[in-house]
């Protein structure tokens, strides 16, 4: 799936969001997917709960850790990629296609104001690599 | 952090450092990864730079009763070359360390120790053993160690040995001692990966120590054998079902309970911890060691709880969804009542209880 990253939106926990009318996707970043090395294990969130903004809704296993998605915003799960129960490793190879973990049915669009834009994850993840 | 020989080498190979133990190490590779490094073993192999072993000799007439005295293997029965697998007791049978002792001559033995314990364990051998003719000297700053692990191990390092070396000749739990290129080595056929392979050992400067590592990754390449880091060295041997100090041995649980009777022998004389052993031995065990495959959706780690009809045990000792056989295994402690193949139980993954079976161990074993 061919995606312009330059339309997604960030948050500091290097999710992104890629907004189709009132519906949010939701994913983990390049960096992030390399951070966590190798992905074996995805927790989807439950289709039809509602989960507010910043609230932990999903986890990735990789072989030596593990790491919690937070809803980057307010909504009801709507749909999870069931293709990463068997197929986990998909988060590793296409993070911001094939790769995305949920939707989520927005309940407050004036949220993704909060987020940041391409470029200013580029410039947040500038900021973490030189510490 | 202490920095091995072998630094240098790992910047060049784009290891992905960590801080392990206070040593600055690859978890992996850049462009390879825990899964494929660990597959990349059990098809073709890996190198691994385990310098931060700590390497103890034992020299003196007593050499061998002070090791027969701190160990629970039989000394005894080791010949000049020969290795054995073994455990630094505690007044309690349990676990200062587990180590491979290796007998260079009558006058001298290796004992090979893991990084965290290094100098806890000089200490407890030397306060142990002051009323024995030994000297115990810890060289492990002196040595680096490099493991080669994997079905073409020995095609690789053959390469770098003198002609004269057999390496076919050396069996299973026994090393040689050789020249590779200029340097003095031992090289044993020993590893902590399941697969055949060597666990080489070596005095050097940096340069010559870095050098070799590189040539072993540009030779190797040809093999399919790569670079490989600590992430899949722990997940290689636990699929292998081999113990880490720590997880699944410590302080607190017993040889016995921790399944590792082949490597304790009562029968050999007076050495700590026997006492305890040898009641524990006519009373039994009332818990052991075992491994386990989730049933469930999820993966068991290091320190989730155990539960057994429903009530908290332990905790997992070891756990990770081994890349190799494709599922999620783990380690614990369980009653001894529960111990038998198929007993299910129960592991506490955040919220919920993931139902969980004993299965046989070694959860891989390796075609021969």
């Amino acid at each position: 799936m061919s995606v312009n990253v330059k339309d997604l939106k960030f948050t500091k926990d290097h999710e992104w969001v890629r907004v189709e009318e009132e519906i949010a996707i939701v994913g983990i970043s390049d960096y992030a997917q390399k951070e966590l090395g190798d992905v074996v294990y995805v927790e989807l969130p439950e289709v039809g709960e509602t989960k507010e903004k910043g609230e932990a809704c999903s986890n990735i296993e990789s072989v030596k850790a593990v790491s919690d998605i937070y809803c980057p915003v307010s909504g009801e799960i709507v749909e999870a990629n069931a293709a990463l129960e068997d197929a986990p490793e998909i988060v590793n190879k296409d993070p911001y296609g094939d790769g995305w973990i949920f939707k989520v049915r927005m309940n407050d669009s004036g949220q993704l104001d909060e987020l940041m834009n391409s470029d200013q994850y580029d410039e947040y993840l500038k900021g973490i690599l030189e510490e | 952090m202490k920095k091995t020989k072998l630094n240098k080498a790992h910047y060049t190979l784009k290891g992905k450092m960590v801080d392990f133990v206070g040593w600055d190490l690859p978890v992996q590779y850049s462009q390879t990864g825990i899964n494929e490094e660990h597959n990349a073993v059990r098809t073709f192999g890996g190198i691994f730079d385990v310098s931060h072993m700590g390497e103890i000799f034992f020299r003196g007439p007593q050499a061998m009763d002070a090791l027969q005295y701190l160990t629970s293997n039989n000394v005894a029965r080791l010949i000049p070359g020969k290795v054995h697998y073994s455990v630094l007791l505690t007044e309690k049978g349990c676990f200062v360390d587990d180590l491979t002792v290796y007998m260079l001559s009558e006058t001298e033995y290796l004992i090979v120790v893991n990084a965290v314990n290094t100098e806890k364990d000089h200490k407890w051998a030397k306060e142990k053993t002051g009323h024995f003719d030994v000297e115990i000297i810890n060289e492990s700053d002196a040595y680096t160690q490099v493991a080669i692990q994997g079905p073409n191990a020995e095609k690789l390092l053959s390469q770098f040995l003198d002609p004269n070396t057999d390496l076919g000749a050396i069996k299973y739990y026994h090393f040689t001692t050789g020249k590779i290129k200029a340097l003095d080595a031992i090289i044993s056929r020993t590893g902590y990966t399941g697969e055949d392979g060597f666990e080489i050992y070596f005095k050097s400067d940096e340069e010559a120590a870095s050098q070799f590592f590189l040539e072993l990754a540009e030779n190797g390449k040809a093999l399919g054998i790569i670079p490989v880091g600590l992430g899949a060295r722990d997940t290689l041997r636990l699929e292998a079902s081999m113990a880490l100090y720590g997880n699944d041995i410590d302080d607190s649980h017993t040889v016995l309970e921790a399944d590792l009777g082949w490597i304790l022998k009562l029968k050999k004389g007076d050495f700590i911890g026997r006492d305890v052993l040898l009641k524990q031995k006519e009373e039994g065990i009332t818990r052991k060691l075992v491994g386990f495959e989730l049933t469930g959706r999820g993966i068991a780690r290091h320190g989730y709880p155990v539960y057994v009809d429903g009530k908290e045990y332990e905790t997992v000792t070891s756990g990770t969804f081994a890349p190799f056989l494709k599922k999620a295994i783990g380690m614990t402690y369980l009653p001894i009542e529960k111990c038998d193949i198929g007993t299910e139980f129960q592991v506490g993954i955040r919220d919920k209880m993931v139902s969980a079976k004993v299965v046989e161990t070694p959860f891989y074993k390796r075609n021969k």
